[in-house]
């Protein structure tokens, strides 16, 4: 049998979403950024909605994300992206708008935008990548570093002490009332970005059911970053990220389902 | 009406379709009056209060992004804080209507009016080689009457304008002819990100440039669109200049008490006119250089609410042909009309 034996529509499993443009990611290899950004556009193709999307990439690896989609896409500034999806929602309420953010944009330099957004129950979706470091800048101490971990900004490692605590933010969030769905994934197997996916689903579904702010968290790696190699950096993501970080849903339809007493 | 209320019921018959601020001394009234006129029920206006002017301006962008007609106003401190956004959204080229009802500073500074935004704005203010169209109103009148025009100008050249107005002109009150009321748009710009449109590309809205060389054709781009609005775009007015030998310059609310100064002046025998521009960028250079060619004319005068800054526009227009001397009141003080008259006569040594 020859490759273009198997080549046949009837042997097709997968194939890249058409809403995704003929570019090449800019991410690096091993990264979780690209299949995030992928699945995103499979459910927005899935609705059938990228005739009324509008994607918001802040400052970050995010900031190319106009780069990578066929439909609608407003760069802001570091931060800015919930104040941007704002000011777009409000004016044109029936569009479905969704930001991109990673840990600094939502958590540190964003902050203010980001809970007063959810506190003001914005109906837009919120994807948060969460991979303990910054990326675009190379590799500086982010609000959600681990205690310990070292990044360029904190050779020793994180010392809580004068560096502050990880910051958990989602539960945070998830306490607002304008908010109506918080999740945590991972892509670091098919599987759960099968469940990513389905979440991603859901968020966009309560925007269009006009249900608040959904917030769909993915703990994620940064193997350039973390000095790993892309196996390396998904085992110590299972290994020290989902300890502080833990997977699954915080709130559900308004209704919080996290374990309150839980360490966080 | 009050200035601040004003510029509310203007921007409501604007067709105005978002209104994003924070309140801030002296404008809170704006949106003040937005909501308790309830702006949204008449013309179906976005009307929301931000929990910054941070977020403010950054609502205006992606508003703007839309091809939306969106504005904010805020006052001299919280326009330093939009600085950064209005950088991007001169960079993004988007089209928005900014009001600075300004008081004095620097830091916290005062409540009461100033002019000392007048570098902020026309200058720079946030990053990079932009400029802001800039409507310098004088009255209540005026104040009303820009709304429109701002936004129209705004989209005309798809660039961020900006009142430069003042606490005074905020604050006080005046009877105006309003404007009448004028639909909310219903078609939108080709590059308005609001969902791209079956069988078309897709749009996007950025000032990100990752090479050099494509970032400077973006600015010389920029830069042709600024020559444009200096070529068109030139507004003032001038009182009394025929006959002139002395000529104030000075805009906003203090053009409107040197204008009782020249009263005063020309009751007395001086033949004293009146400078204003309207548009302080772009900056009537020519104008300006023109009436400093005239062999009458002994010399000018910049009066400000600053230390002087239009002062440093008004001597490259006239370029060393007469003297330009200045007065002016710091941090919130208004001169009255006689000591503008009487700083005339003192620097120019008229008897």
């Amino acid at each position: 049998m020859e490759v273009k034996d198997i080549i046949k529509p009837e042997n097709l499993v997968y194939q890249k979403s058409r809403l995704m443009a003929e570019k090449q990611f800019n991410f690096c290899p091993g990264c979780g950024h690209g299949v995030v950004v992928r699945t995103i556009a499979e459910v927005i193709e899935e609705m059938g909605i990228e005739h009324d999307v509008i994607g918001i990439s802040p400052v970050g690896c995010s900031v190319f994300l106009y780069d990578f989609y066929k439909f609608d896409v407003v760069e802001a500034a570091h931060g800015r992206a919930c104040a941007v999806a704002t000011g777009i929602k409000r004016v044109q309420p029936d569009k479905y708008v969704f930001t991109y953010q990673g840990d600094g944009d939502l958590a540190a330099i964003g902050t203010g935008e980001t809970i007063h957004a959810c506190n003001r129950g914005e109906n837009i979706v919120i994807v948060f990548i969460n991979n303990g470091i910054y990326g675009m800048t190379g590799g500086q101490m982010a609000p959600t570093t681990l205690e310990g971990m070292k990044t360029t900004t904190c050779p020793r490692g994180r010392d809580v002490k004068t560096m502050g605590y990880p910051l958990n933010i989602t539960p945070l969030l998830a306490q607002l009332d304008g908010v109506c769905y918080v999740t945590r994934h991972s892509v670091h197997t098919p599987a759960n970005v099968r469940k990513l996916k389905k979440a991603l689903r859901t968020a966009f579904e309560n925007q269009r059911d006009k249900k608040g702010t959904s917030v769909v968290e993915v703990v994620s790696n940064c193997n350039s970053g973390w000095g790993l190699t892309p196996k390396a950096a998904n085992d110590w993501m299972v290994e020290n990220m989902f300890k502080k970080y833990p997977l699954g849903d915080m709130k559900v339809d308004g209704r919080l389902v996290m374990d309150m007493n839980a360490p966080r | 009406m009050k200035g601040n209320e004003a510029i509310a019921e203007a921007a409501i018959r604007a067709g105005a379709d978002a209104f994003y601020g924070y309140p801030i001394t002296p404008q809170t009234e704006v949106m003040e009056y937005l909501m308790e006129t309830d702006a949204t029920a008449r013309t179906g206006m976005a009307v929301l209060q931000a929990e910054s002017e941070v977020s403010a301006i950054n609502m205006v962008y992606g508003g703007a992004s839309t091809g939306h007609r969106v504005m904010t106003s805020s006052s001299s401190p919280g326009i330093s804080l939009m600085s950064e956004g209005i950088s991007f959204i001169a960079g993004a080229e988007l089209p928005c209507l900014l009001i600075n009802v300004s008081r004095g500073g620097p830091g916290l500074g005062t409540i009461q009016p100033s002019q000392a935004d007048y570098f902020q704005t026309v200058k720079g203010g946030g990053h990079g080689d932009y400029k802001l169209l800039t409507l310098a109103p004088s009255s209540v009148q005026e104040l009303a009457d820009f709304i429109a025009l701002g936004f129209d100008l705004a989209f005309k050249y798809r660039n961020p304008t900006m009142i430069l107005a003042d606490g005074a002109l905020g604050q006080m009150m005046e009877k105006i002819y309003l404007p009448e009321q004028r639909p909310r748009l219903t078609e939108y710009p080709e590059w308005a990100t609001n969902g791209t449109p079956e069988g078309k590309e897709r749009r996007f809205v950025t000032s990100l440039n990752l090479l050099p060389q494509e970032h400077e054709l973006v600015n010389i781009r920029l830069q042709k669109k600024y020559r444009e609005m200096e070529k068109n775009e030139v507004r003032y007015e001038m009182i009394q200049c025929d006959d002139a030998e002395y000529v104030i310059v000075a805009f906003g609310i203090i053009a409107r008490i040197a204008q009782k100064s020249i009263e005063l002046a020309r009751a007395k025998g001086h033949k004293i006119g009146l400078f204003r521009p309207i548009t302080l960028y772009p900056f009537p250079y020519g104008e300006i250089r023109a009436l400093a060619d005239e062999k009458r004319v002994k010399g000018l005068m910049s009066v400000e609410l600053s230390a002087g800054q239009m002062i440093e526009d008004i001597r490259l227009a006239v370029e060393g042909r007469k003297p330009v001397g200045f007065f002016g009141r710091l941090g919130g003080m208004v001169p009255t009309p006689e000591e503008i008259e009487n700083a005339l006569y003192d620097y120019f040594n008229i008897k």
